[in-house]
């Protein structure tokens, strides 16, 4: 046994941790440190979810391939701000906001709470220098990282299949990844609410309608007045709209409504998340 | 003397009409083992969390390493290894990673993390265990390695929240081996414990608390001194006769006191004290005489038994 033996402690200079240097009204809240809260869940990531990362990916595929050749062939095309679009290209763009969006929110609440309330992985990372920002902001970069990856996979299917009518369709990418951090940053807050498996059954009621309804599949123009500013103030129509002006060319002014409105959903959201996290893990 | 690591004045905590922690003073000094003894629910590890930052005070004054807690968590903690009671292991990850991947979150340079997790491992006596899955290690493999990756930023002062709770009497003793390595390197040591021979083999000095306050301060032996007498008389006559018993050992001893199974008596010579037992006709079913321990300054503080 190695009993016998000094304890090795002291076998190397020792290093005491950096103490973190942030000022002003994160300080207590923040280490400028998310970085490695990124890298141990892409650690994880690459060992034991990637699975779950393709399963994701090929959803929107299969919509793209049932509804956009098999209903598109039915359908034509439809209007896009004075255009006419072949179908498959009309709802191509909005699956792919769609996918920001599924994977931001699975990431955010399923994963989420599963790190918090049983594999009280929170409670370890908070024992240490970090701070709930650290935590917060890193595992929405882990959202955001799934979300690129979706996004990547699913813009090759789409160019392969003709869909990208214009090259301001790479800017698609990028605008992915702000829906997806526009519902991740939200999601993890209110996951942080919920007590039980069955509470995560709300969100994805809620976000079904969402889907289906936010001019995913067909115009808003077809529902009433009333009905479609209701439409409009939900963040989807927003993803879907901006991702679809960028593949089609259509660019339109309300571009930066849209960007507006998802910049005040990530501000809001990380400073919910945050006083959540502080409020449960710092009380 | 130098200054305190950890020092309290009036430290309260309360969580709606509940008071858990009712305004305790005191002081840890550098190199120290300081203990907090007490039964569960006492507010020991309200306490803790205090201490690192991970509970806001309600009222009183806390200082920690030079710092106040309710507004520099994260530069406390960078100097603190914290232990929780139920090992908060990352599942996902193998041993080695868990250690490596700690020592990430304080920020340490990753060539260093690599080679200080390879000698905590070895401290911790889990070498051969470098790549197994943490879900397949024993309860003390598992204490051990939430002992050593508390280590890997190698902090000030490490806080052990019941360090051996659900561990077998073997582990235990390979555990307080480690902890008291630790504690001959000049670490500060801040533990709780509701194991009155936990607290005896580790603490050099220790609080005695009960429903959030101090009812005692002092070093083990200090302690036992003065709240009792060398020698316990224990004595049992069967539930039903104990009471009775007791009324006619009164006199023997400096103190007698009676719990559901036996009577214990308190004298400095314990076997004079059976002597004295047996002439007053007494034939207890089982005797023995013991040293006081500190089990016995609880019960006399708080008239009750630590483990109940």
């Amino acid at each position: 046994m190695t009993g016998q033996r000094a304890t090795q402690l002291h076998a190397t200079e020792l290093l005491e941790a950096p103490a973190p240097t942030v000022r002003g009204p994160l300080r207590g809240i923040y280490a400028g440190n998310t970085r490695s809260v990124v890298v141990r869940g892409l650690q994880v990531m690459a060992r034991t979810n990637w699975v779950v990362v393709l399963t994701g990916f090929f959803e929107p595929v299969f919509y793209l391939l049932s509804m956009g050749a098999g209903l598109g062939a039915l359908i034509g095309t439809v209007e896009f701000y004075g255009v006419d679009v072949e179908y498959a290209a009309y709802i191509a763009p909005a699956l792919m906001a769609v996918s920001a969006m599924n994977g931001a929110v699975y990431d955010s609440t399923m994963n989420v709470f599963f790190k918090m309330n049983f594999a009280k992985l929170y409670q370890q990372m908070l024992s240490t220098s970090l701070g709930p920002l650290d935590v917060a902001l890193g595992e929405i970069l882990l959202a955001l990282f799934r979300g690129l990856l979706y996004a990547c996979g699913f813009m090759v299917v789409t160019t392969l299949m003709g869909l990208n009518l214009s090259w301001t369709a790479v800017l698609a990418i990028p605008a992915a990844l702000i829906v997806a951090f526009g519902f991740a940053s939200f999601g993890m807050a209110i996951t942080s609410y919920m007590k039980t498996f069955q509470h995560l059954d709300y969100v994805f009621f809620l976000m079904m309608p969402m889907f289906l309804l936010s001019a995913t599949f067909f115009p808003i123009e077809v529902y009433p007045q009333g009905f479609q500013w209701v439409i409009q103030a939900m963040p989807l129509w927003h993803g879907v709209d901006m991702i679809r002006q960028l593949t089609t060319g259509l660019i339109q002014p309300s571009i930066l409504m849209h960007l507006l409105y998802f910049a005040v959903m990530i501000v809001l959201g990380l400073w919910f998340t945050t006083a959540r996290l502080r409020a449960l893990f710092l009380r | 003397m130098p200054a305190p690591v950890i020092e309290a004045t009036g430290l309260t905590k309360r969580y709606g009409d509940f008071t858990a922690v009712d305004g305790i003073d005191f002081a840890i000094q550098p190199g120290e083992a300081f203990g907090f003894l007490g039964p569960n629910g006492a507010g020991k590890s309200t306490t803790m969390r205090m201490i690192a930052a991970t509970s806001t005070r309600t009222s009183g004054d806390l200082s920690v390493l030079g710092f106040d807690p309710a507004d520099h968590g994260p530069e406390i903690r960078a100097q603190l290894g914290i232990v929780p009671q139920a090992d908060q292991l990352d599942e996902e990850l193998r041993v080695i990673d868990n250690l490596i991947i700690y020592g990430r979150y304080f920020g340490l340079p990753v060539p260093y993390v690599k080679r200080r997790a390879e000698e905590l491992l070895e401290f911790a006596q889990l070498t051969e265990k470098r790549r197994s899955r943490v879900d397949g290690l024993s309860g003390g493999m598992k204490r051990r390695l939430t002992i050593a990756r508390g280590l890997i930023n190698s902090p000030k002062a490490m806080l052990l929240d019941e360090p051996t709770t659900g561990l077998d009497p073997q582990a235990r003793h390979v555990l307080w081996d480690r902890l008291f390595r630790l504690k001959e390197e000049g670490t500060t040591l801040v533990l709780t414990t509701h194991y009155m021979d936990e607290a005896e083999q580790l603490c050099d000095r220790l609080v005695v608390v009960d429903k959030g306050t101090i009812v005692a301060e002092g070093s083990p032996s200090s302690l036992i001194r003065q709240y009792s007498t060398r020698e316990v008389l224990e004595v049992r006559f069967g539930s039903a006769h104990n009471e009775a018993a007791s009324q006619a050992i009164e006199g023997i001893g400096s103190r007698v006191e009676v719990l559901p199974d036996r009577v214990l008596v308190y004298a400095d010579d314990g076997e004079a004290a059976m002597s004295a037992v047996h002439e007053r006709g007494l034939r207890p079913i089982t005797s023995l005489v013991r040293r006081s321990s500190l089990e016995d300054v609880f019960l006399r503080l708080t008239g009750r038994s630590l483990i109940e």
